[in-house]
């Protein structure tokens, strides 16, 4: 079989290998973390694992090493197969695996060692930085060099999903990462001040609402269906709500610098777009879980079903928290409190690692050509992970609204009730469960390597023919 | 606000993709809705990948209803507030004017109490327990951090319940030390002493309230003191409240008691900064912290 006849699964293996073991890698990172929390005498006063040190690894490895690898592999996988053709430039996209995973492995070297610009979700250093920028310029040449060479003259919805998270980030990686190296290992930001700032979370805004909503949205439009057997719930649905959710999103970032120096037009125009953005976000809901209308009784035997339909409740839940927590009276409660924590991973663990989880237990047997080894286990992992996600979060809401309260009672004598470390104190219980949920998740995705593990040891690489188009 | 807008460009640069964006969203939805017509979906008759079809539902008039609701509300809340570049809404409001009338709000509630106590001398507040009580809250707040919550100190901020005073626990001299902070410099002589003298004078201030100490080397330390310490810690290194000059005669070290931590103190110098807090919390409030850091150590046993 010549390689034109057949779909590229060897970029889309390694990726979704990659996927279990960064997956693995940085949640217990989040554990470790988490714990350090609950217990400071975890920091052990060595530099390099203190909390500060952590937890960017934790966050870069969560979001760009485990999010990212399963968006190359589902975004690989998804064009190929809609398109009907093969991945454009095979040595290329080898070359953005082995790119990202380079990436990866000098974050986890730079973080611990306190090599840092100190931007949020942007922490790696310029030459780092421009790694990046080589790699992202390499996966839009691969995946819209696909697109080209496609078969089916309309594009699959997943695509356009694909399509604006990679244009998206390119353009936000490059702004906010502008800076003037002063070492190999130092620079300063192209910005200063509040504009800084603002630049940072127009960035950080939208890496939640591209990287991992608009790019795990693509995921969710081929699996869903796939995996329910009906057709997508609304096309235009999803024209509409495309649409509205890249023009929307762009805008939502200052309601991050609430009540800052940033002026008071931009947090109010941050604020207004951020409610204007829950219909177009719930656009997504409601074609994800509509799709299984007609067919909600596979949700009762099939723990993959489970894992993307639940994904998409805790998008909706996560969508709807958002613009309420980005109202100005809300967020005064809000901000800086637990709160955000537990709502951030509503959206981390439920939605982007619920739907990446579902992705993975459908493609790696496909990659592989074989039976996933027990859906027994995979419902297990199922009901684990979400007991976990309930325990962190419900930890992290009361955790953060007491919080917000004790920072703000006032004695009849004007003086503040609580000093903070007596919120601190108030928090620890809270903590420690938010460590337990935590680790009910990190066993889950030990659960699921070994049931992975089983379904393709000793089984060939798999090379599908690329079938004839319907019709 | 104004000046957030070097020239009218930005402003109407903020305003007109805003307006635009916001009505766009309008025909977005209003041409794609899509009306029930059959009573089951018909699919759009593409299929990708063997079987991925797509229905084409009307939107669901509920989710509508929600969008609209969000974009009127968006826009009503640009008339009323500011976020249309220049303009500052019709209410008049901003973060600033609402901040101030919060603080002139409070200052109205609560000023005359801070008033009424600013009136009484400290030594006398020191003695009223609801005053006390209202100083501890401040100082839970404004000092804990340095100094802790039980206002022991840490390495570093003065243990404010022990009877070693850098400037004095007079409550004139308290009081100046919350109002204007004070500036501790202790210079570094590792360039003038050398090594073995820092290693002299660290033995000597030891011999001085320890046991244990090198005598010999003590003594080839007292010369060094009298040359370059005398000026600051005085002549019997009991130091000097007019400067902030340390006691060191009485084993309370502000940066730790080890040899190694006093070494460091001798051949690197310390800064110590304790910041002022008359701008801040003006000057009725610190009048009665001061009473309350006074009632922790006054008539205390030595």
């Amino acid at each position: 079989m010549s390689t034109e006849n057949t779909y590229n699964y060897r970029v889309v293996r390694q990726f979704a290998i990659m996927t279990i073991v960064w997956g693995i890698v940085g949640m217990l990172v989040g554990v470790v973390i988490a714990a350090q929390m609950a217990w400071p005498q975890l920091n052990f006063d060595i530099p390099w694992l203190t909390f500060g040190r952590l937890r960017p690894l934790h966050t870069n490895a969560v979001v760009f090493a485990f999010g990212g690898s399963a968006l190359f592999a589902t975004s690989y996988y998804v064009v190929q197969r809609t398109c009907h053709a093969r991945l454009f430039a095979d040595k290329l996209a080898g070359f953005t695996f082995w790119g990202w995973q380079s990436v990866i492995v000098l974050a986890a070297i730079t973080l611990p060692l306190g090599i840092t610009t100190s931007k949020e979700y942007a922490e790696l250093e310029w030459p780092i930085d421009l790694l990046i920028t080589v790699v992202w310029v390499s996966y839009a040449v691969v995946f819209f060099g696909t697109l080209v060479k496609r078969k089916i003259n309309h594009i699959y919805v997943a695509n356009w999903f694909f399509g604006a998270f990679i244009i998206t980030i390119a353009v936000l990686h490059v702004v906010n990462s502008a800076a003037l190296p002063v070492s190999l290992t130092q620079s300063y930001s192209a910005f200063a001040g509040v504009q800084d700032a603002m630049v940072q979370w127009w960035y950080g805004h939208n890496a939640v609402g591209f990287f991992l909503t608009a790019g795990f949205l693509g995921i969710m439009y081929y699996f869903i269906p796939k995996q329910a057997g009906r057709p997508v719930y609304s096309y235009r649905l999803s024209v509409v709500h495309f649409w509205a959710i890249v023009f929307t999103y762009i805008w939502a970032g200052p309601h991050h610098l609430h009540y800052t120096a940033l002026p008071d037009w931009a947090q109010s125009l941050g604020m207004v777009f951020s409610l204007i953005l829950l219909a177009p976000s719930w656009g997504g809901m409601i074609n994800g879980i509509m799709t299984l209308s007609g067919a909600w009784e596979k949700l009762r035997t099939d723990p993959i079903l489970k894992f993307l339909i639940v994904s998409v409740s805790f998008y909706g839940m996560s969508t709807f928290e958002g613009p309420m927590m980005s109202i100005k009276t809300v967020n005064a409660l809000s901000h800086y409190t637990d709160w955000t924590i537990g709502h951030v991973h509503s959206g981390a663990l439920g939605w982007v690692a619920f739907v990446s989880i579902g992705a993975m237990y459908y493609l790696i047997p496909r990659l592989f050509d074989r039976e996933l080894y027990s859906l027994k286990l995979a419902e297990t992992h199922f009901w684990i992970s979400t007991i976990g996600i309930v325990l962190y979060i419900t930890s992290m809401w009361i955790s953060g609204v007491m919080q917000g309260l004790m920072w703000r009672a006032v004695n009849p004598d004007g003086t503040l009730t609580y000093s903070f470390v007596e919120s601190v104190q108030a928090m620890h219980p809270y903590y420690i469960i938010r460590f337990l949920g935590g680790t009910l998740f990190l066993i889950g995705m030990l659960i699921m390597a070994y049931n992975l593990y089983r379904t393709v040891v000793g089984a060939k690489p798999h090379e599908a023919a690329i079938p004839a188009v319907a019709h | 606000m104004a000046a957030d807008f070097v020239s009218n460009f930005w402003h109407w640069y903020i305003i007109i993709p805003t307006v635009i964006g916001i009505l766009a969203l309008f025909p977005l939805v209003r041409l794609n809705r899509g009306k029930k017509t059959a009573d089951k979906p018909e699919t759009m008759g593409h299929v990708w990948d063997e079987d991925l079809e797509e229905y084409n539902n009307p939107l669901p008039k509920w989710w509508l209803n929600m969008f609209y609701i969000t974009i009127v509300f968006g826009i009503g809340y640009l008339v009323l507030y500011p976020g249309l570049g220049k303009f500052a809404g019709v209410l008049g409001w901003s973060s600033t004017g609402e901040y101030r009338e919060e603080v002139a709000a409070a200052d109205k509630e609560f000023g005359p109490l801070f008033k009424k106590y600013a009136a009484i001398d400290i030594e006398t507040l020191a003695k009223n327990p609801e005053a006390v009580k209202t100083g501890e809250r401040l100082f839970a707040n404004y000092c804990s951090t340095c100094h802790g919550s039980d206002a022991r100190g840490a390495p570093g901020f003065p243990n404010l319940r022990d009877q070693d005073w850098l400037y004095g626990n007079e409550p004139a001299q308290i009081k100046v030390s919350i109002l204007n902070g004070r500036n501790g410099v202790m210079p570094g002589w590792q360039a003038a002493l050398g090594d073995d003298g820092v290693k002299n004078v660290t033995e000597f201030v030891f011999s001085l309230s320890r046991k244990g100490a090198d005598l010999e080397a003590a003594q080839a330390g007292r010369e060094h003191y009298n040359k370059m310490c005398i000026a600051c810690h005085g002549p019997e290194a009991k130091g000097n409240q007019q400067l902030g000059g340390a006691n060191l005669a009485d084993n309370v070290w502000l940066y730790g008691g080890s040899r190694k931590a006093v070494m460091r103190t001798i051949a690197e110098g310390r800064q110590g900064r304790m910041p002022p807090h008359k701008d801040f919390l003006g000057e009725d409030k610190v009048h009665l912290l001061t009473a309350y850091v006074y009632s922790l150590s006054a008539g205390k046993n030595q």
